[in-house]
């Protein structure tokens, strides 16, 4: 298996895609090659990736959805690819802004991407252009939100102890205590 | 006609709804319905610190929990850039194969119960309790392990821990001969199971499937041996395929795996007996993993190391990472994105029974009713880990 | 209550049946096996009930999460609950007595169980097994329901995230002790005779 460098990835795609804006995320702990690319051409890209016979990223491992609140764009949708002949890993992201988030469904690309998809429309609300029946898959059909928002809460309900429920009527210490039923026979 | 089966099912293993549209008894299409068992992991790791959303990952794969603990621990030790140590990682290595027979004798068991072999169950359960003891004996809970840590072990190994593990070792080989003699060539099986649930080798990886799925369709990848962590290029062990991609060669390759990993565990168990008492359990690493008490009562630094990171929880470069390992059930993998903060900014979990529950309806279209039961059982999902 | 002295579980009444046919120099026991060899035991309809209700629980496969598990360790080998009579898990709803609730429910599939309980008949029991189906447990977020007893009544609380296998059987024993000394109710209760104010024509 002749190894693939990451760096050749990324060269093949500036040639491939010499007018795209791709640009390779920087920082100090990023442990994985990380490509961001431009929506518009993201089917493109996707399919190039596969098909091409040197790079032959047959396989998408998972996508993600990442909420970035305060900056802008707001989202990024992560693709994690895998090239099984290769073996070699990469990652795509896809920055999405806040007002109308689409980006194009890669479902004809890999059709893994399907339920990847919806997972990620369920938790954030990104649409994804092109997906044959985008609805929510993990959360129940009605629910309102977007659960995995930076503004959405928890959700976490306050448990219930003596000093945080006021008003809380206590048992009457005069009340008799019922005896509870004699039994007569046990179990064991 | 629409059938529903149903969350509550006992074939289901676990709250998996399939609308099944049924002509007859061929099925027509099967759409799978999931989120009845939705946690919230995702959301809720972005409120608690990676050691503490390590006892979260214990409930998502639950017949596998040292595994998913080994998954979230890799992952933050690649963000962070550290390794464990060399002790540390025999006894990962030991104890998540333990983990993969385990909950592949699960599997055998109730797939076996699903098709009417009842015995298989309980002959299963009885290698499973022997598993249980050896986790209860190292970290006191028989499911929820917990045992793994950003950085090592939580505890030492006990005494007479290797002892138990090395009979249970030996044992194996002989149980496994057992499920073999009951159902590899057992008509009603081969009946039920060959050329059931077809998955080819082109469907199985556009649908993103890994693990047994993966090698039951005939690719030779295991990432163990591609990518492999842990200090798995040190052992010694072949990768089972099959060739067809049906329910049987599925079946095949899981019981191939079962004696793949008592040979694995028996060749870290070696390792232990060589390493001796020597070598740390966790790394001495202050900075992010706890130091041993010993030190934490007789120096000043550790002292105020452990506070730090049992009060605010350890400080990770701002950055990402992704890890995978090779769970019982296929690819298992951690996107942790980090801001610096001792929380994860973001904790995605890339989950095999969630990718491979995809696969249902391209193998059960035009089959019979009966296979659908066959299916699920042999795609080996589990509720906990789809949901989330 | 089996003591030293009484080891015959059928003697522990608080008065004994009255034995007709105490001779005298007959010991009560004597007398007692004597009746039952005879094949008659004396008892009232409440306690036979209810020792067949507690021995025969029926309950209903409904493992959600990780507590499944342990209850499917308890029909295993080596934690045998067939030994309480309650080994024979059933799928439908309509055929089972006892809901064990074993493991954390989401509000997905909250209906889902409220319905399963409405579908079970009476008389039924609901035994909420470990932390998640008790409280929340571990979770407490948008997702999981804080308790099952937000909509379902339960009868027996199992703690443990997951309870062992042992404590679930244990559970099964409270379970079985209060159905035990519980009231039962036979036959329909008669309609209340309303005085009727028509004049008869």
């Amino acid at each position: 298996m002749t190894v693939l460098a990451p760096e050749r990835i990324e060269e093949r795609l500036r040639v491939r895609f010499p007018e795209a804006a791709i640009r390779r995320q920087t920082g100090e702990a990023v442990r994985d090659v990380t490509l961001y690319v431009p929506a518009d051409r993201l089917v493109e890209i996707c399919t190039f990736l596969r098909d091409d016979p040197e790079l032959d990223f047959a396989m998408l491992s998972w996508i993600a959805g990442v909420d970035w609140l305060p900056r802008d764009p707001r989202f990024e949708v992560v693709y994690g690819l895998l090239s099984l002949s290769r073996n070699a890993r990469i990652t795509l992201k896809v920055a999405v802004g806040e007002e109308n988030p689409r980006v194009p469904s890669v479902v004809g690309v890999w059709p893994t991407a399907d339920w990847h998809e919806r997972e990620t429309f369920d938790f954030y609300g990104i649409e994804f252009a092109g997906h044959p029946s985008l609805t929510r898959i993990l959360l129940p059909e009605d629910w309102v939100g977007w659960p995995l928002r930076k503004d959405s809460p928890l959700g976490y309900e306050e448990v219930a102890f003596t000093h945080n429920t006021p008003g809380r009527i206590l048992p009457d210490p005069g009340l008799k205590k019922l005896a509870p039923k004699k039994v007569r026979y046990r179990a064991h | 006609m629409t059938l529903n089966m149903g969350p509550q099912h006992p074939s289901t293993h676990g709250v998996l709804r399939v609308a099944l549209e049924l002509d007859g008894e061929t099925v027509v299409e099967a759409r799978p319905m999931i989120g009845y068992l939705h946690t919230g992991m995702e959301k809720q790791a972005e409120y608690k610190t990676y050691t503490q959303s390590i006892p979260q990952t214990d409930r998502m794969d639950y017949l596998a929990p040292m595994s998913n603990n080994l998954g979230l621990c890799l992952a933050a030790e690649k963000l962070l850039g550290i390794e464990a140590p060399e002790r540390a990682q025999v006894v990962r290595v030991l104890l998540t194969e333990l983990t993969r027979i385990s909950a592949h004798c699960v599997w055998l068991g109730t797939h076996a119960l699903d098709i009417g072999a009842m015995t298989v169950f309980f002959y299963c359960f009885r290698e499973r309790e022997k598993v249980l003891s050896i986790y209860e004996q190292v970290c006191g809970a028989r499911l929820t392990a917990s045992y793994f840590r950003v950085g090592g072990l939580a505890m030492d190994i006990p005494e007479g821990f290797l002892d138990r593990c090395q009979k249970f070792v030996d044992e194996m080989p002989a149980h496994v001969n057992e499920y073999e003699k009951l159902l590899s060539k057992n008509p009603i099986w081969l009946a039920r199971l060959k050329g059931v649930a077809l998955l080819s080798k082109a469907d199985a990886i556009a649908l993103g499937a890994t693990g047994p799925v993966l090698r039951g369709s005939g690719v030779s990848w295991d990432l163990r041996k591609a990518q492999p962590y842990s200090g798995y290029d040190q052992y010694d062990f072949e990768i089972p395929t099959g060739e067809t991609g049906d329910a049987y060669d599925r079946y095949t390759v899981r019981v191939q795996e079962l004696r793949q990993s008592t040979r694995i565990a028996a060749q870290a168990i070696q390792k232990l007996r060589q390493l001796g008492g020597k070598g740390d359990y966790r790394l001495r690493d202050y900075k992010y993993v706890l130091p041993p008490k010993e030190d934490v009562k007789t120096s000043m630094e550790a002292l105020i190391h452990h506070f730090k990171i049992v009060a605010h929880g350890f400080f990770p470069p701002v950055g990402e990472a992704y890890q995978a390992i090779e769970a019982p059930k296929g690819e298992l993998g951690f996107y942790l994105v980090s801001d610096g903060t001792p929380r994860p900014w973001r904790m995605k979990v890339r989950s095999p029974s969630f990718v491979h529950l995809q696969t249902l309806p391209s193998m059960i279209r035009g089959r019979l009713v009966a296979d659908v039961i066959t299916a699920i059982g042999s795609i080996d999902i589990v509720l906990g880990e789809v949901d989330r | 209550m089996t003591d030293e002295k009484n080891p015959n579980p059928f003697r522990t009444l608080a008065e004994p049946p009255r034995i007709a046919t105490l001779a005298p120099g007959m010991s009560e026991e004597d007398s007692i096996r004597e009746e039952l060899e005879r094949g008659i035991l004396f008892t009232s309809v409440e306690k036979v009930v209810n020792w067949a209700r507690a021995n025969a629980i029926w309950p209903l496969g409904f493992g959600l999460a990780c507590c499944a598990i342990e209850m499917m360790a308890i029909v295993g080998p080596r934690f045998d609950v067939s030994r309480f009579g309650a080994e024979v898990f059933r799928a439908s709803p309509r055929q089972a007595d006892l809901m064990i609730v074993a493991g954390r429910v989401s509000i997905k599939m909250a209906p889902v169980l409220r319905q399963l309980y409405d579908q079970m008949p009476d008389p039924k029991w609901v035994i909420s097994m470990g932390a998640c189906a008790s409280c929340g447990g571990v979770f407490n977020n948008y997702a999981i329901l804080q308790g099952v007893d937000k909509i379902v009544p339960v009868d027996v609380y199992v703690p443990g995230c997951p309870p062992r296998p042992e404590a679930l059987i244990h559970g099964i024993m409270k379970l079985q002790e209060k159905i035990l000394s519980s009231r039962v109710e036979i036959g329909p209760v008669p309609p209340k005779k309303k005085k009727s104010r028509k004049a008869v024509a």
